[in-house]
């Protein structure tokens, strides 16, 4: 079996890439749209909530790789500092605007519930909070990025930066549990026997969640291959100028 | 068909069109960028490749 290393090697990790990004892609936006169709058309209204938890199908997975993009940027931003692999610094720094959109349609669909549900657009609820500034993080994470000319610096500190907004990641998943306060709920998924939700809720909802998973990495595959053309065309102009 | 969305129509279609249109724009930006970045790539290394031959 190739080893996980082979992947430091950009061409390798653009042939692999060139096949799996489309197939990644494919698979979300079928599990995507099916997803999305199911929950929007064919789930009923809750009892409570009404047709607002229809919301639910894209705040959660929106949510989910909000938090997930960032445990994604940690591992590979470790494997930068340990290692000094450039591909694993590019695929962080691809993998930042869009857990940024995921983190901010986590915020506006929750809004959006919030308001007819909880009579307020907006609390200082712990969870509410810790995801705020898990938006901020990745905004300050993306400028970082491009406010240093050096790569390799840039890399060295952003990575330095993504460890300590995993505070904030964290947090965001567990705010609910460590607080126990606020407005936001718990967990409405989990594995264990006698979870709250329906399934005719659960299977659009999985759907999305896989789909959301899929979109995350055919973006971060795509991102990552700009982000390495990007350094050999950044190479090659060095050259280019050294050949007069 | 639309469903019947009863009294929270406009939230729902609110959420569903912010986020459809954010999604659409993230996939659209990086779309575009990494075509941005190829045919740059491609250019300079066709014309390093001239330079290389001598036919400049």
């Amino acid at each position: 079996m190739a080893s996980l290393w082979e992947y430091a090697n950009p061409v390798k990790f653009m042939q692999t890439s060139g096949w799996l990004m489309p197939v990644a892609a494919v698979l979300a936006a079928g599990m995507i749209a099916v997803g999305l169709v199911w929950g929007f058309f064919l789930t009923p209204d809750d009892f409570r909530q009404g047709s607002t938890v229809k919301i639910i199908f894209l705040h959660v997975p929106s949510a989910l790789m909000a938090i997930n993009a960032w445990a994604m940027m940690l591992v590979t931003s470790l494997i930068w500092l340990v290692r000094r692999h450039h591909v694993s610094a590019l695929a962080a720094k691809a993998a930042a605007p869009i857990g940024a959109t995921m983190t901010l349609i986590a915020l506006i669909t929750g809004a959006i519930w919030g308001q007819p549900m909880w009579g307020t657009w907006w609390a200082w609820d712990p969870r509410l909070t810790s995801f705020l500034i898990l938006f901020l993080f990745y905004i300050g994470y993306i400028a970082l990025w491009s406010a240093i000319e050096d790569p390799d610096t840039a890399a060295d500190l952003t990575a330095v930066l993504c460890l300590v907004g995993s505070v904030f990641a964290v947090l965001s998943r567990y705010a609910a549990l460590f607080w126990n306060q606020g407005l936001h709920q718990g967990a409405s998924l989990s594995v264990a026997p006698g979870t709250r939700m329906d399934w005719s809720y659960k299977g659009p909802l999985y759907l999305c969640m896989v789909g959301f998973v899929m979109l995350f990495i055919a973006l971060v595959l795509a991102g990552t291959r700009t982000e390495i053309r990007a350094r050999r065309l950044r190479a090659l102009l060095t050259r280019e100028r050294a050949m007069g | 068909m639309m469903p019947d969305l009863g009294t929270y129509a406009a939230e729902v279609s609110l959420a569903y069109v912010v986020s459809l249109a954010l999604i659409a724009l993230l996939i659209g930006w990086v779309w575009a960028r990494g075509r941005r970045m190829k045919r740059a790539l491609d250019a300079l290394e066709t014309r390093l490749n001239r330079k290389q031959n001598g036919q400049v």
